[in-house]
């Protein structure tokens, strides 16, 4: 059924008649280039509704990425959204929060002396609550230490020693960049993690979603999941060239905002369009990340030589990538002329209170925090420190600097800004006048245990580069937290208030 | 109550559960807190059970998924929206679901995130259980995180059931999963024409469940549970897959 949301967005455009938009039918390993469906257009014949995929026979009927990539996982030649199917899991993550629980009931269920369906296919990183006194916290380590040594865990990013994350060779830090980091991410795989924001690896063009302990206990012990209900598939195309001073944050924060917090539950947020493909990798990541605050199921890029050039470089392991049918059918279309967007920020207390930065420019803040698996990559902190440099200025407010990983943290060190006359992120930000950056960790994007650094603990005003303000996220219930890009997090904390980064980029 | 039956056979949850038989005549220890007596002769608004069986007697786990599911209690109303920081504020999250004793725990913090705006709070401080079986709420019930304390939590404090107008996928998948509370689909805005501290019915039948508000006198369809049904109604995903053959029985 198609959307009937009709928007007044001048930047907008929405077609409810996808199905006859008559893509041409992409090689299965070429790279997929959207300008060629403006050169040939064919109708095709518009599918039957309400069919199951036995009802099919010999006829082979479009899918959607997320489609394929699930029949595939399903040993299936054909799957419709609405199908249960039971989805065979390449890799499954966990970490200190959710792991205990996880292993908990994948022992009460299978017995004590089970073993894991495949202890090459399940990575654990410890990355919500590390560095910080709170006995539970450590224990929940220990206790994924434990599993993984007795079920012979290969891919276990380990921390011993809290005092200092640079003595821990293993450690790498927040869960969703550690996966693409460590090229775990792959086009064409069911990826499934115990984090909502799992979805972040769709940027790789595979299925990856966020399941509970039940769920992963039950993976943990068959490699299968249930699929109660494959989804139906949002196409947003967005073209034209990026500006300048926007980022991947403002678009997903555009389009939430246009689709609301429960726009896409059930249904896969599939991204195309020329300005998808100028997007980098941690770019597209960002965008990936945050489907799950629409209640998208997952989201998907279609994999090309950005992603190709990305994997081949951190995994040898072969993979298949997959792209939409010409013929596919969407559940709804959404259209962007990306030129014509403004940085935007979601307002408290939800991603999808959606405001002009500019318009919020009479917005006292407190605080600025950049970090978190949407905006604590080292591009994100490349952004902060280009804007920072521009400025020349100080910070008027306490900023707030938490890397993903053990590697965003050594690029903000070691990697020369570009433009910068050879200065790293690390000197920019202490010129500003920022905090040191601090541990990698998912920090206190989500609170965390009261002495986690930066926590929100009093009822102040942050501008953030995470992914979600619901009331108390930070920490303090009152806390009013600003979700922005890292540009536009960077602009407000030279200012002391919420601010369009056009301000310092032009 | 149906929740509790599936958790005879989800052993995914702690052993060590207060008893839910009830004997009849119908006593619900949660009208003892109600502020006024109103409505101690229940008169259901529908027709009532055969007289063989009570029912507000626990559904054995061998029943058939034919039969009634009741729950019954004080309703407790929130807003949309409700995230899972609400439900479970992040901080609590180092208590591990599948370990009795923070089981127990987590049902004590169970929606202490709810702004101060709510006057009520869910569990009283100090307290480990809650005094409301029903939860009413309004769109997107239980965004954001995929944590699963947050259905856990819910089910531990000794709430059964949620009428929300919709959910969030990922949490209503949990709750399913761990059986540990009922999601129901309401067709109206329930949360706009219920108060905390309404004494409610929920009955679950073939094709017309509905959601009795015995304080306003109000009764509302409640949607089927369409796909989860199977996997509820076997008693959580593991049970499912036992009896789809997917797994083995579980290991002694």
């Amino acid at each position: 059924m198609a959307s009937s949301v009709i928007s007044s967005s001048p930047f907008l455009c929405k077609s409810a008649q996808q199905k006859d938009l008559g893509f041409p039918k992409p090689s299965q390993i070429s790279v997929h280039r959207c300008q060629k469906r403006a050169i040939s257009r064919k109708i095709v014949s518009v599918m039957a509704p309400q069919r199951s995929s036995s009802a099919t026979g010999s006829v082979k009927t479009g899918m959607t990425m997320t489609e394929k990539i699930l029949a595939k996982a399903a040993e299936k030649s054909q799957v419709v959204p609405g199908d249960n199917i039971w989805v065979n899991v390449d890799v499954l993550m966990t970490h200190d929060v959710c792991g205990p629980g996880a292993f908990g009931i994948f022992k009460r269920e299978f017995g004590e002396k089970a073993k894991v369906w495949d202890p090459e296919k399940i990575v654990v990183i410890p990355d919500h609550y590390i560095f910080t006194a709170d006995k539970r916290a450590n224990r929940n380590v220990d206790i994924m230490r434990e599993h993984c040594r007795e079920q012979n865990i290969k891919y276990f990013y380990d921390i011993t020693d809290l005092g200092d994350f640079r003595a821990n060779p293993d450690y790498k830090g927040v869960c969703h960049v550690a996966l693409a980091q460590e090229g775990h991410c792959r086009p064409g795989e069911v990826l499934l993690g115990t984090d909502s924001h799992t979805c972040t690896a769709g940027a790789f063009g595979q299925f990856a979603t966020g399941i509970g302990n039940t769920d992963a206990g039950f993976v943990l012990g068959t490699g299968k999941i249930l699929l109660k209900v494959v989804p139906p598939t949002m196409r947003f195309i967005l073209d034209g060239e990026m500006p300048s001073y926007l980022q991947a944050k403002d678009l997903i924060l555009q389009i939430i905002g246009e689709i609301s917090v429960a726009g896409a539950t059930y249904k896969t947020m599939e991204f195309s369009g020329t300005t998808i493909e100028s997007l980098t990798m941690e770019e597209r990541m960002t965008l990936c990340n945050m489907v799950v605050e629409a209640g998208g199921k997952n989201g998907v890029i279609p994999p090309d030589a950005t992603t190709f050039n990305y994997v081949e470089n951190r995994t040898s392991v072969p993979f298949e990538p997959v792209y939409s049918d010409g013929n596919a059918s969407f559940i709804a279309d959404y259209r962007f002329d990306v030129s014509k967007l403004e940085p935007v920020v979601a307002k408290p207390h939800s991603p999808d209170n959606r405001a002009l930065a500019r318009e919020c420019k009479d917005v006292k803040i407190d605080r600025v925090y950049i970090g978190s698996c949407t905006g604590g990559k080292t591009e994100d902190f490349m952004a902060a420190a280009k804007l920072f440099h521009a400025a020349g200025k100080q910070v008027k407010v306490p900023t707030f600097l938490v890397p993903a990983t053990q590697k965003v943290w050594m690029d903000v060190y070691a990697l020369p800004v570009p433009g910068a006359g050879g200065k790293t992120c690390a000197q920019i930000f202490k010129e500003a006048g920022c905090d040191t950056p601090t541990s990698p960790s998912c920090g206190a994007c989500l609170g965390g245990p009261a002495d986690t650094y930066a926590r929100l603990n009093e009822p102040q005003v942050c501008v953030s580069t995470t992914n979600r303000n619901f009331p108390g996220r930070m920490g303090h219930k009152e806390g009013q937290i600003y979700l922005a890009s890292p540009y536009t997090a960077a602009a407000s904390a030279l200012t002391g208030h919420v601010t369009d980064p056009r301000e310092f980029l032009q | 109550m149906a929740a509790a039956s599936l958790r005879s056979v989800n052993p995914t949850l702690p052993r060590t559960l207060p008893s839910p038989t009830r004997s009849p005549p119908f006593q619900s220890p949660f009208l003892r807190f109600a502020p006024t007596s109103t409505s101690f002769n229940l008169k259901p608004l529908v027709t009532p059970p055969a007289p063989s069986s009570s029912p507000f007697v626990t559904r054995s786990a061998a029943a058939s998924p034919q039969e009634r599911k009741t729950f019954h209690g004080l309703c407790y109303v929130v807003g949309d929206n409700i995230d899972t920081d609400q439900i479970i504020p992040a901080e609590f999250l180092t208590l591990v679901p599948s370990n009795p004793e923070e089981y127990q725990k987590l049902g004590s913090h169970a929606l202490v995130g709810l702004p101060a705006s709510y006057k009520d709070r869910f569990v009283e401080p100090g307290e480990t259980k809650t005094k409301y079986s029903i939860i009413i709420g309004g769109e997107n019930f239980g965004c954001g995180s995929s944590r699963e304390h947050a259905p856990v939590c819910l089910g531990a404090a000794g709430a059964k059931a949620v009428v929300a107008q919709s959910y969030a996928r990922i949490f209503f998948r949990n709750s399913v999963a761990t059986g540990e509370i009922y999601p129901l689909d309401s067709e109206v805005r329930v949360c706009d024409e219920c108060s905390t501290g309404d004494v409610a019915t929920v009955e679950l039948r073939e094709g017309d469940s509905v959601l009795i508000n015995h304080t306003t006198g109000k009764e509302y369809k409640l949607k089927a549970i369409g796909d989860a049904g199977p996997v509820i109604d076997a008693g959580g995903i593991f049970a499912y897959a036992r009896k789809a053959g997917m797994i083995p029985s579980a290991a002694a």
